[in-house]
């Protein structure tokens, strides 16, 4: 009788563990979905609180006040939003912000424009493609400072390959002209290097947006007989204008933050031609120690990229709804 | 249409067309390439040569440039130097030729160790950390996952530099200023980011049935997630530990903020090589080129996963 009841209530339970929806049926054995999921994720999200917003509260509190990180044991005072008023008042820091423009402006041009033509014709899927990409590719993957380092050695006005190659094609003396010493040529120099190196990146991303656009678009517009030039901008740049901007954003994000690059390259000179946000950022915190100035700049940098961040993702997930 | 051309459908590009593309493509990598074969040249070639002007690109080669990279020397007398043994090294002998001795290792070596193993422990943790975390955005519903996810990214979108104030104070704080330590955890809590929104697109596309059936034949969600979902993740878990290692490989403001000596890594070090009457460019070119090797090799390793680890796996192709 026992036993008959136990089978009986057996066959009721699994009949009832069937019935249950899937996520009842897990809770019942080993730790529930919800403390896996929590145990899973805290210990990233502990990190990110430890290494990223503890840090960043601290800054903000910083940003209040008259601390000098070289001086830790100076008694440290509210200063209320007088920071902030001296950052934005500040006309070296318009001046590196607005040569941070110039940079973001001229590298995402021409990045656009050199890297949506390779796209272009590297979707023309010739033989032998898949390698000549991968080859393209290999700049992006560098270390933005090593790049720069090395071709502050390309660009040595007696000695560099640059002028000796750009003066073997005009036939100027390749001592006549200085990429870095310059004050005309040496933001050049950098909008060079970085479109030598992001390129790729650019291309790769608008690669893909020319793949994502089906045939039969085409196929249809052949039987409508659209011209090359009208297919062109009717269906492939509109088409593939959210990769565009996604891969535009990107770079925005980015080389707002230009840093690394820059510093090797130039230092910010001659002068001050060069000086990029960061740089003129490094120099306030780590040079001159005004460190709760320093503070107040990184966070309306921060508050930047963080609007910027927020359309970048809007973006991302447009792209990944096709 | 004629019937000659049948076996493309209509929007195959014409032959001459792939043609003038493959030839503009092929000439353009050419060019982009020509930076780095001169740095790869100029680490064969003695220093005279490496300041020759005109530039040479036939020379005698040497590899001077690398045992300067990995040492010290000093100069000293021809009467020293005759006094000497035979030289017990190639490298003793191209030193010998320039009237110097080899004084000691550089600190070259040591930078690339650090470089190595900050790379190496803060890509395992940044990959353990986000596996686990990419599984729990994946398959539970956390409440306000998206805004939790946005948060992630958002961490690895700011300025390294305005990071590093508050980093470099908090370090001073607990004794983490110039340790591998501090290091691995910085380039942890960076590449943790990229690590859960790239393994959370991979861990989408493994079915939830695999382990739904593995949990109906009795295993537990742990066992599934080990047994089941790891395996199928092997690829993309790969190819996102590589993305976090170039990261960490190649990064320079944190490191030249945050580490001065013991913990310094190789892109900080490599601009300050220099010898005898300012840079040594064959030795900076040497050491350039030992540090992009393994990024070259990666590159090719990782090609097909290129796109969605630059694009936070949004793209997938």
């Amino acid at each position: 009788m026992t036993d008959n009841n136990t089978t009986l209530l057996d066959k009721a339970a699994e009949k009832a563990v069937r019935a249950t929806p899937v996520p009842l049926v897990y809770r019942v054995r080993g730790l529930s979905d919800r403390s896996i999921a929590w145990l899973f994720i805290l210990p990233t999200i502990v990190l990110l609180l430890a290494i990223n917003i503890f840090p960043l509260i601290w800054a903000v509190y910083l940003s209040f006040t008259n601390f000098r990180a070289n001086r830790p044991n100076a008694e440290i005072e509210g200063v209320g939003f007088s920071n902030y008023q001296r950052v934005l008042t500040d006309p070296d820091i318009w001046q590196a912000m607005q040569t941070t423009a110039h940079f973001v402006f001229w590298t995402i041009l021409l990045q656009m424009l050199i890297g949506f033509a390779l796209a272009y014709l590297i979707d023309r899927k010739f033989r032998g493609h898949a390698f000549w990409t991968t080859v393209i590719l290999i700049p992006m993957m560098l270390s933005p400072a090593v790049v720069g380092n090395f071709w502050r050695f390309l660009y040595q006005p007696q000695i560099g390959l640059f002028n000796y190659v750009y003066a073997f094609f005009t036939g100027v003396e390749p001592s006549s002209f200085q990429m870095l010493g310059s004050v005309t040529l040496s933001p050049w120099a950098i909008i060079i290097v970085d479109t030598w190196m992001w390129t790729p990146y650019v291309m790769l991303i608008c690669l893909a947006g020319l793949r994502s656009i089906p045939d039969y678009i085409y196929e249809a517009a052949e039987v409508d007989r659209a011209s090359a030039w009208r297919q062109f901008w009717s269906i492939t740049v509109p088409m593939a204008l959210p990769f565009i901007m996604l891969a535009v954003l990107f770079r925005a994000i980015e080389n707002f933050k230009m840093f690394d690059m820059v510093v090797l390259l130039t230092g910010g000179g001659p002068g001050s031609t060069t000086e990029v946000a960061s740089i003129t950022l490094k120099r306030e915190a780590f040079e001159s120690w005004r460190t709760g100035r320093a503070s107040a700049f990184a966070i309306i940098l921060f508050v930047a990229v963080f609007g910027l961040a927020n359309i970048y993702v809007k973006a991302l997930n447009r792209v990944k709804q096709r | 249409m004629s019937t000659a051309n049948t076996a493309h459908s209509v929007v195959e590009p014409s032959q001459t067309s792939k043609r003038i593309a493959g030839a503009i493509i092929i000439l353009y990598a050419i060019i982009t390439m020509v930076p780095l074969a001169w740095i790869f040249l100029t680490s064969f070639k003695s220093p005279p040569d490496s300041i020759s002007y005109p530039p040479k690109v036939v020379f005698q080669p040497t590899l001077e440039g690398y045992c300067n990279l990995f040492t010290t020397r000093t100069r000293q007398t021809p009467e020293y130097i005759q006094s000497l043994g035979a030289p017990v090294s190639t490298c003793d002998e191209i030193t010998r030729n320039r009237n110097m001795v080899i004084a000691g290792p550089s600190n070259y070596w040591p930078r690339f160790q650090n470089s190595l193993i900050i790379a190496f422990g803060s890509t395992f943790l940044a990959v353990f950390l986000g596996t686990l975390s990419a599984y729990g955005f994946s398959r539970f519903k956390v409440p306000l996952a998206d805004d939790i996810l946005f948060f992630i990214l958002s961490t690895r979108m700011m300025p390294p530099i305005a990071v590093a104030i508050p980093i470099y104070l908090m370090y001073r704080e607990l004794g983490l200023s110039d340790t591998a330590l501090g290091m691995i955890l910085l380039y942890t809590a960076v590449n943790v980011s990229l690590a859960v929104w790239l393994l959370k697109g991979f861990i989408d596309e493994i079915p939830r049935e695999y382990e739904e059936a593995a949990m109906i034949d009795g295993y537990t969600r742990l066992q599934a997630f080990r047994k089941v979902v790891l395996p199928q993740a092997t690829t993309g878990i790969a190819a996102t530990a590589i993305f976090c290692l170039i990261f960490a490989w190649n990064e320079y403001a944190f490191a030249v903020l945050l580490t001065s000596g013991s913990a310094q890594t190789a892109p900080p070090f490599i601009p300050t090589i220099i010898g005898e009457g300012g840079q040594d460019w064959p030795a900076v070119a040497a050491g350039t080129t030992i540090f992009l090797v393994p990024i070259l090799v990666f590159t090719i390793l990782l090609r097909k996963q290129l796109l969605r680890g630059i694009t936070f796996g949004a793209v997938r192709k």
